[in-house]
């Protein structure tokens, strides 16, 4: 018989549970702090009050969608502004291109809503199932009261927690108080988001985890183009923990290969094999190390945030030296100071500042009045009796302000042209006044009348204020009789 | 094509005996998710057609029918605008447009009856066709521009011959009586130099005052009460060229409109009359 060699192998991969293990140190301090402060900002921002006039909403962030209005603090929008909304979402891609080019995927390892989440529910599992090493054996074990009492009360508090952040989502789109008071007041729609986000928190945060990070997240896929030699990432200094051995075996290097960085990853990935999609920058792995090596009477820093750059120069400079703090103060002083002013940082910094520049102009520059014509088509001009010619405009007045208040419209640079607004009180000069309530639109019916026949013309409406200030204006186009 | 099953070497899975261009397909089963969602389907369709009309004839345990919800929201709808329908039957014309909801109110109705029953000869926006349609848009008016003018038009129509108080009266038709094709070419030219379109024609003014003038005034100026147009304005009904104008004169023009009273009630006419009479060419 032929040797055919053996079968192929499967492509599928099946999931290994990963139990990540308590870790203290400076990097989980700052994990805790960001963590704090952005849940604190997601659960608290739809309780801030801000005042505005009666009848309006006092929720200083709140997406309303039943009067299509967005309110953020003094801002008021209307649904035809979404470009801010766009705007905003550029700035955060590009900050986020920004700071990956900087620092690597602090992103993802510290202020992802995945991992932050993920973060709290392992907490919650640490305090109630134990550690590593006791839910692994808790797991392995036979089936017991204890265990399943312990994950009823695991699953309760992150249905808990899930139900709360749920609960905050919707509190962006409706008024948090009243809510909170009257729940089955809420409508359908509220009570479905409230149970999606619920749902979603329980089930990404709970049980799919570092998953979402390896299989569903694109953004690990394509973070590479943004990252170059100089980025700050997390990294094994292999030049000074290979070979790896025993604490007291002669030759080997710094690393005791005692797993710790491996116990403590939150995606289950090992750091010592190099740049990796698994690993996600969050640096657990460097307080694991450092506690270690601080047991070991060590230098610290044998996983430290470091560039490829740097990691190559020290892995020149150790080439040749035999393990020892020789080869260690070697490897480090070979090291560079980190630039922070490459070609890439400083695109993106160019078009940060570009894009908020632009939005920030828009948003000073914003007018809180606006005029739109629609021409009538049908007919698209009536002839008069005298022979004169007339074209019918809809003119809306939208009013973005809560002022409200009478406009004078007048018609630019066109003497011959006759203007009548039906319905509508007109001044001394008998210019026609379109009055408008303060948040609201308001349609008119516009008459202009040439005097005799005349080719189609450019023109030009303009409101005026109280005072005779231009305040807003619209281009339309007058249509005759072909000559 | 079909051979005899066999089994895939590396999967052990048997195929079902399909090849295309030596790939064969394996006779996996179908996936359970998908058949339980299928089965689920099968079950929820048992229910609708229980509960719901699915089969011919037979309505359901429910009851429900499309045409019932639509009567439904017909009803509903109707009994709100109920209130505001009653009040604008039994306002003016005059009244209505002095008052701003009312005066919306019709606006809006008054649109949707336009498109419904006046567009077809009167165009979408009112402004007329060719062939004896008038524009309502333009400030012509050959039976009255007022609220009570037009709304009298609605109601009763123009030479249609159901309504006692239909508008107008017939104009002749001259060449039957009496005027010969040179003399109508004179009247025709008169006509025109009435709104300076073309030269003096001294024997067509003579006819013109003979003929004309009874019900078209001496100087064209139109007479509403018989419906007789303006003839000294740049608007022609029928085509404003000599040739146009003699047709008319030989044979006569008599544009018919139905009358609205009876297949529209005395709200939706009232509507009409505030919606037209806003088109551009309402006169006080």
């Amino acid at each position: 018989m032929p040797d055919i060699g053996p079968p192929p192998a499967s492509l599928y991969a099946a999931h290994r549970k990963v139990y990540p293990r308590a870790v203290q140190g400076r990097v989980r301090r700052a994990k805790w702090a960001v963590l704090g402060i952005l849940l604190g900002l997601y659960y608290l921002v739809p309780w801030l009050r801000w005042d505005r006039e009666p009848g309006v909403p006092d929720q200083a962030v709140l997406v309303d969608m039943q009067h299509a209005r967005l309110f953020f603090f003094w801002i008021e929008l209307w649904p035809q502004e979404v470009y801010f909304l766009t705007g905003l979402l550029i700035l955060g891609a590009i900050g986020l291109f920004a700071a990956t080019s900087l620092f690597g995927r602090v992103w993802c390892g510290f202020a992802c809503p995945q991992t932050v989440w993920t973060d709290l529910f392992l907490w919650v599992e640490r305090r109630i199932e134990g550690d590593r090493n006791a839910r692994m054996k808790r797991d392995a074990g036979p089936p017991s009261r204890d265990r399943s009492l312990r994950r009823l009360a695991k699953h309760g508090v992150w249905l808990g927690i899930a139900a709360v952040t749920g609960g905050a989502w919707v509190m962006y789109f409706q008024d948090a108080p009243t809510l909170v008071r009257d729940p089955l007041g809420a409508s359908m729609e509220t009570w479905f988001f409230f149970a999606l986000f619920t749902a979603t928190t329980y089930v990404l945060a709970g049980f799919a985890r570092e998953q979402v990070c390896t299989y569903m997240c694109p953004w690990p896929r394509f973070q590479g183009a943004m990252l170059d030699q100089d980025s700050l990432v997390v990294t094994y200094r292999d030049w000074r923990g290979e070979p790896r051995g025993k604490p007291r075996d002669a030759g080997s290097g710094d690393c005791v290969d005692c797993s710790a960085c491996v116990q403590v990853c939150p995606t289950g990935v090992d750091i010592r094999e190099g740049q990796q999609l698994g690993c996600i920058g969050c640096g657990l792995c460097i307080d694991a190390c450092d506690d270690v090596m601080r047991k070991l009477h060590r230098l610290e820093g044998l996983i430290g945030f470091e560039t490829l750059a740097n990691l190559a120069a020290s892995t020149a400079a150790a080439a040749e030296l035999v393990p020892g703090p020789a080869r260690q103060a070697a490897g480090m002083a070979a090291r560079r100071p980190l630039r922070l002013l490459r070609p890439r940082v400083v695109m993106y910094a160019g078009v940060l500042s570009a894009v908020v520049t632009v939005m920030l102009g828009a948003l000073l520059l914003r007018e809180t009045l606006s005029l739109t014509v629609l021409p009538e088509r049908a007919p698209p001009f009536v002839r008069l009796s005298d022979g004169g010619i007339r074209n019918a405009y809809l003119l809306k007045l939208a009013d973005k302000s809560r002022e409200g208040g009478r406009y004078t419209l007048v018609l630019e640079e066109a003497p011959s042209l006759r203007l009548l607004v039906q319905d509508v009180a007109t001044d001394a000069a008998g210019r026609p006044l379109l009055p408008v309530q303060g948040d609201g639109v308001a349609s008119f019916r516009a008459l202009v009348t040439a005097p005799q026949a005349t080719e189609r013309q450019p023109i030009r409406f303009r409101l005026l204020d109280a005072v005779g200030r231009p305040v807003a204006a619209a281009e339309g186009v007058f249509l005759g009789p072909q000559p | 094509m079909a051979k005899q099953t066999e089994s895939n070497a590396a999967t052990g899975v048997a195929t079902t005996g399909h090849e295309w261009d030596g790939i064969r397909e394996l006779d996996n089963p179908m996936p359970s998710w998908w058949l339980y969602t299928f089965y689920a389907t099968i079950a929820f369709a048992l229910v609708w057609v229980v509960f719901y009309p699915a089969l011919p004839f037979v309505r359901g345990l429910l009851g429900n029918t499309a045409r019932g919800d639509l009567a439904a929201v017909m009803t509903t709808e109707q009994a709100k605008a109920a209130p505001m329908l009653a009040r604008l039957r039994d306002a003016t014309p005059e009244a209505i447009s002095a008052e701003p909801e009312l005066r919306t109110f019709a606006l809006a109705g008054g649109r949707i009856a336009f498109a419904n029953s006046c567009a077809g000869c009167h165009g979408a926006g009112g402004q007329g066709a060719s062939g004896g349609f008038p524009s309502l848009a333009d400030d012509d008016w050959i039976h009255g521009g007022s609220l009570e003018d037009i709304r009298t038009t609605i109601r009763h129509g123009v030479r249609n011959g159901e309504a006692a108080e239909a508008r107008g009266t017939s104009m002749p038709a001259f060449l039957q009586a009496g005027l010969t094709m040179p003399q109508i070419g004179d009247l025709a030219e008169h006509v025109l130099s009435l709104s300076g379109a073309g030269p003096i024609n001294a024997a067509g003014a003579a006819l013109f005052a003979d003929n004309c003038a009874a019900c078209h005034g001496e100087r064209g100026e139109g007479n509403r009460q018989v419906g007789a147009p303006r003839l000294n304005d740049r608007i022609w009904l029928y085509g404003g060229d000599k040739a146009s104008v003699m047709r008319s004169i030989a044979y006569s023009r008599a544009g018919v409109m139905p009358a609205w009273e009876g297949r529209l009630d005395a709200a939706t006419i009232n509507m009409l009359t505030v919606y037209v009479h806003a088109l551009g060419g309402g006169e006080r």
